[in-house]
Order: C-alpha cells, then sequence, then structure tokens
C-alpha cells in the first residue's frame, strides 16, 4: 500500500536541498518577477491618480518617473513585465502538455531571459 | 486497512487546500495577459513623457483608456493570484491569513483608484 511513511514525508516547496536547474531558476524568477510588478502597478496607479487630481500631485511623480532614475526603475519593470509574461505563457503551454522534454524546457527558459531582453530593447526603441 | 483511493486522501493537502479552479483561472488570465501587455505597453510608453494637459487628453481618448482599465481590472487579479501562490507555499497560520488581506486589499484599492482616476480623467 501507499501510505506507508505516512505523515511523515518532506513537505513541499523543498527548494532548500535542490540543486539550482534552468528550468527551476526560470520558474522562480517568473514569481519574483510577478510579484515585483504590483509594486509598478502602485506606481503606474499613483501616477493616474496624480494626474487626475492636481499639478503639483502630478509633477512629483511625474518628474520621478521621467528622471534617470525613474527611467531606470521602468527599464527594469518593462523587462519584468515581459519576462513574466513570456514565463506564464510557458506554464500555459507546459499545462497543455507540450515542451516538457528537459532540452525543449530549458531551451524556452534561456528563451524567456533572451526574449524579455530583446523585448525590452524593443520596447525602448518604440517608446 | 483504509477504505480510500490515494488520489481521495491526497486531496486537500496541497499549500492552498484546493487550487485546481483558482489554476485553471491563472492559465486563462495568463492568455489574456498574453494580448493585453504588448498593447499596454505601448499604450503607456506613448502617454508617459508628456505635460499634464498632454496626459489627460491622451488618457480621455477610448483606446488608451480602455486598455488601461482592462490590464488594471484583469492584470491586478492576475498579480493578485500569483501573490496568494506565492503566500500560501511559504507563509503559514494566522500570518498566512493576514497576508492574504492584506494583498488582496492592496490591490483592490489600486484597481479601485486607478479606475477612479480614468473614469476622472475621461469624463
Amino acid at each position: 500500500m501507499a501510505d506507508v511513511n505516512r505523515g511523515n514525508r518532506p513537505l513541499s516547496p523543498h527548494i532548500a536541498i535542490y540543486r539550482p536547474q534552468m528550468t527551476s531558476a526560470s520558474s522562480i524568477m517568473v514569481r519574483i518577477t510577478g510579484i515585483s510588478l504590483l509594486f509598478f502597478a502602485l506606481l503606474v496607479v499613483w501616477w493616474l491618480l496624480a494626474a487626475a487630481t492636481s499639478e503639483t500631485a502630478f509633477a512629483f511623480i511625474d518628474g520621478l518617473l521621467t528622471s534617470w532614475f525613474g527611467g531606470l526603475l521602468l527599464t527594469l519593470g518593462v523587462w519584468a513585465l515581459w519576462y513574466h509574461t513570456l514565463g506564464r505563457l510557458r506554464h500555459v503551454i507546459f499545462d497543455f502538455g507540450y515542451g516538457l522534454d528537459v532540452n525543449v524546457a530549458e531551451t524556452l527558459g534561456k528563451g524567456m531571459f533572451i526574449g524579455a531582453t530583446v523585448l525590452t530593447v524593443l520596447t525602448l526603441i518604440v517608446v | 486497512m483504509r477504505y480510500l483511493t490515494d488520489r481521495k486522501r491526497a486531496r486537500g493537502l496541497g499549500a492552498g487546500g484546493t487550487g485546481t479552479h483558482h489554476h485553471w483561472q491563472m492559465m486563462v488570465r495568463s492568455m489574456l495577459m498574453t494580448v493585453l501587455v504588448p498593447l499596454f505597453v505601448i499604450t503607456l510608453g506613448l502617454g508617459l513623457g508628456g505635460t499634464q494637459e498632454e496626459v489627460l487628453s491622451y488618457f480621455a481618448r477610448p483606446f488608451p483608456a480602455i486598455i488601461t482599465g482592462l490590464t488594471l481590472v484583469v492584470g491586478l487579479i492576475h498579480l493578485m493570484n500569483e501573490a496568494q501562490e506565492a503566500i500560501e507555499d511559504y507563509v503559514h497560520g494566522a500570518a498566512e491569513k493576514l497576508t492574504l488581506v492584506a494583498v488582496k486589499a492592496f490591490c483592490y484599492t489600486l484597481m479601485a483608484a486607478g479606475l477612479f482616476a480614468l473614469v476622472k480623467i475621461a469624463l
């Protein structure tokens, strides 16, 4: 029976004892970028609300976002957004049962890093 | 000897208790966001960097306003569920419940504030 050693098994997620792999690292990055995007959502909403409210409120946040530091923040944010989008798309593809072989999954992982970077550069060129 | 199947015994023991519906909702919103994200990046990028009057007249137009509104609602629900998964995995007990409530409050507030701003700009 399968219920030998019930209740004494290691609990998931036990990343601490895992050898870092391309596939797990690229998946963990999806989660990190997803949570950091909440912070960027706050910046965008703040900016919109300030524009709708008053000149001084808008001048403050717009000045911050259009400064070099704001530009750096937004560039990181756009990278996180593209990476997360590609990452979630990969999870959808995995869920439909495709791309699950190790070498395909690793290629997709690398593709996410490269793709997000290319899309960020494209965004910077277009915008 | 228990008369439960292995599958039945495993039910409800995941980090989130139940998660099938949540997971499918994530998949649906992931697919929706794949279309919205490129549209939103272009929309916001074109809107940024102008004077306040330019920004106001830009977001008063239907296309930028609708894309931004859609992204705020669908995107924030998606990120909220993303955060929920992480919390269920790493925070437990009362702290887990309180963190979940705090994240939901934060996301719903952002949604309401963003939508209010859009409505005020558009009208």
